[in-house]
């Protein structure tokens, strides 16, 4: 595009095409014009505007590393918080805490949510029902994390009499109902309409379809879903900060899970720990974020490399 | 067990596959169902915890300043007016950086770059390396996409331990050469408004990039290819054409990220130092709605009128959201439904 005419037989051939008293010279890219140095400019401004928008990620994970992979041992993942002044300690049971509440919130948000998408794709894609169900999905997706903490306060802290680990998981699946819901609709409906035609065609009902059909071809794509769903539900801390609350001890007591108390998990952790002027603790808040940011990262990546994988149509 | 003799194939469902069909059916209609209760339900939970409040407080709540548990006088001006400040300031540092990232992932700087640099190496068409130009394309938008999957309270640890050291020299520098200018008039002495903001511009970025970009690639190539064929430079083209027909999309990507960043909650309430007060300064602590609604929810414990007070906050927080999060949906749909002719 930008190359240069120079031979005079090529110059000339192209000047006496040209209309008047137009020269050659005005149609050549040429770097003494004002309008091509814009363009220069703005496209050398963009660039380090987008090379300055990743510097936050790579801080992030540098300063992960640096202060918390340092300190990072294997018996933080098997201790309980340390005291103030208390050397050692970990994140165990804080640990434990997220897998518990991100599990019951998985429970409840998957098959409310897959059932729900096969409604909006599949049994009543255009009705007038789907429209709201759509919309009320959105609306939830767009939801402040901290308000369905203040639902689940309401619904579930308030009527059980105490904070617990359900009033947690409560929260978080108000916030992974809508993602899985709206990328399993959109899987259910990526299935070539084909193999839909044909399995009815077969003389199967709408449901042995679903069943047997749309949703083994949908899956890697509404497991990418699920997937999206759990990693963001793992970081979530505003939701937890007074549903779960925190607790030093663990969930388990007994060999029993007892998911009627207090209970910790490692964003709220790192909420507590963030603020204090203990450097163990601090020291602490840093490998707590590390482990939470890899596991969340992994969970992510995993899941998209699921639907990586899907067969296109 | 009879599937072998030909007439048993082509029979009608039996009651138990139609009983089954219906229940399936019925089910799944009764989940989707359940998605419209649960918003309204959650509306409804908040609301109806609101009511003493609301009864109490009336509208005055919207105005106050004062919020003291101890006189039962609460007021929540200050922290409408933190919220506000923080999102617009990070959404202006947010679209800046975020259109730029769209622009720069859109017209495909990183593989028209790798892509001269291999064919100046002549290694342009290697079977391998001839890939690298889209594989570096899709590791960048990966890496957009990660910014979004970071924890926000890890955002907000980093923003203590490295936002707030690194910017508070210059800030204080400013506020002492610059001090008659409102918005440096306070010193920074550690949380406040700025390193708020800017952490949180870094947390709606990636929703200003993605949506802008989508925008961005929606623009039929049709018109670029007429600019581009009446000799106008790539930026002529990019200012006169593509971004004003891809400006009601970038705007919904504008709005639906404000309505990200008023509901924000950890990185804030780490970073904006969580003070009662209406202030101007960037270096002033502040306080936000969901911030409060953090800080004061664990231990308002028994305290019914405390409960009710911040279900009241809840309320007014989820009502602006919802405002503005409507509010940009109806602008992203007006603004593709609006350039499928042009396709």
């Amino acid at each position: 595009m930008n190359e240069v005419l120079q031979g005079p037989e090529t110059r000339q051939d192209i000047e006496a095409l040209l209309p008047g008293e137009t020269s050659i010279l005005q149609l050549q890219r040429s770097l003494r014009k004002p309008r091509v140095l814009l363009s220069i400019f703005l496209s050398l401004l963009v660039t380090v505007l987008t090379v300055f928008a990743l510097v936050p990620l790579f801080s992030v994970i540098f300063m992960l590393f640096y202060r918390g992979g340092s300190n990072l041992s294997a018996s933080n993942f098997w201790s309980l918080p340390p005291a103030p002044f208390e050397e050692g300690g970990g994140f165990g049971n804080a640990l434990v805490g997220t897998l518990v509440m991100v599990g019951v919130a998985g429970l409840i948000s998957v098959p409310f949510g897959i059932l729900a998408a096969v409604f909006l794709a599949e049994l009543g894609p255009n009705s007038r029902t789907a429209t709201v169900v759509r919309f009320c999905a959105k609306v939830l997706s767009g939801f402040p994390s901290i308000l369905a903490g203040v639902f689940a306060y309401g619904a579930v802290v308030m009527l059980m009499g105490g904070f617990s680990a359900w009033a947690g998981g409560v929260a978080l699946s108000i916030l992974m109902l809508p993602i899985v819901m709206l990328t399993a609709e959109e899987a259910i409906r990526m299935v070539p309409s084909k193999m839909r035609e044909a399995s009815i065609g077969m003389g199967a009902t709408h449901t042995q379809t679903v069943i047997r059909i749309l949703l083994p071809t949908a899956m890697p794509s509404i497991l990418t879903g699920v997937m999206l769903a759990i990693a963001r539900a793992a970081g979530e801390t505003a939701p937890l900060l007074f549903t779960a609350l925190f607790s030093n001890y663990w969930v388990v007591t007994n060999n029993q899970l007892d998911l009627h108390q207090p209970t910790a998990s490692m964003a709220v952790l790192i909420y507590n720990f963030s603020g204090v002027p203990f450097e163990n603790q601090v020291q602490l808040c840093w490998s707590a974020s590390l482990v939470l940011v890899l596991m969340v990262l992994v969970v992510n990546l995993a899941g998209k490399s699921f639907s990586v994988r899907t067969p296109q149509r | 067990m009879d599937t072998n003799a030909p007439q048993e194939i082509a029979r009608p469902p039996s009651p138990f596959q139609r009983f089954s069909d219906r229940t399936f059916r019925t089910v799944s209609f009764l989940f989707a169902w359940l998605t419209i209760v649960v918003v309204f339900y959650i509306v409804w939970e908040i609301g109806s915890n609101s009511a003493p409040a609301m009864q109490r407080q009336g509208l005055g709540f919207l105005s106050g300043t004062t919020w003291d548990p101890n006189t039962g006088e609460y007021g929540i001006l200050p922290e409408i007016w933190g919220t506000l400040y923080s999102s617009l300031l990070a959404l202006l540092i947010g679209t800046v950086f975020g259109v730029s990232v769209a622009i720069f992932l859109n017209e495909s700087y990183l593989g028209g770059v790798v892509y001269n640099g291999l064919k100046l190496v002549g290694l342009h068409l290697h079977p391998v390396l001839g890939k690298l130009p889209a594989a570096c394309e899709t590791l960048l938008k990966n890496l957009v996409e990660l910014l979004a999957a970071i924890p926000s309270v890890v955002y907000g640890l980093w923003g203590i331990f490295v936002v707030i050291p690194m910017i508070r020299g210059g800030c204080n520098w400013l506020h002492e050469h610059m001090g008659w200018f409102p918005p440096f008039s306070t010193p920074l002495s550690g949380p406040g408004m700025l390193p708020a903001s800017l952490v949180l511009a870094v947390m709606i970025l990636p929703t200003i990039a993605a949506i802008s970009r989508d925008a961005l690639a929606t623009v039929p190539p049709k018109l670029r290819e007429a600019s581009y064929g009446l000799g106008a430079t790539r930026w002529e083209t990019l200012l006169a054409v593509i971004l004003p027909t891809a400006a009601g999309g970038i705007f919904g990507a504008v709005v639906l990220a404000f309505g990200r960043a008023l509901g924000e909650t950890m990185a804030l309430a780490m970073l904006i130092g969580n003070a009662n007060r209406i202030s101007v300064s960037l270096f002033s602590p502040g306080n936000t709605l969901a911030s409060l609604l953090a800080n004061n929810f664990a231990e308002a414990g028994g305290d019914e009128n405390k409960v009710a007070v911040l279900m009241y906050a809840g309320l007014v927080l989820m009502a602006i959201t919802l405002i503005v999060n409507m509010f940009g949906a109806l602008i992203l749909q007006r603004a593709t439904s609006g350039l499928k002719g042009l396709n």
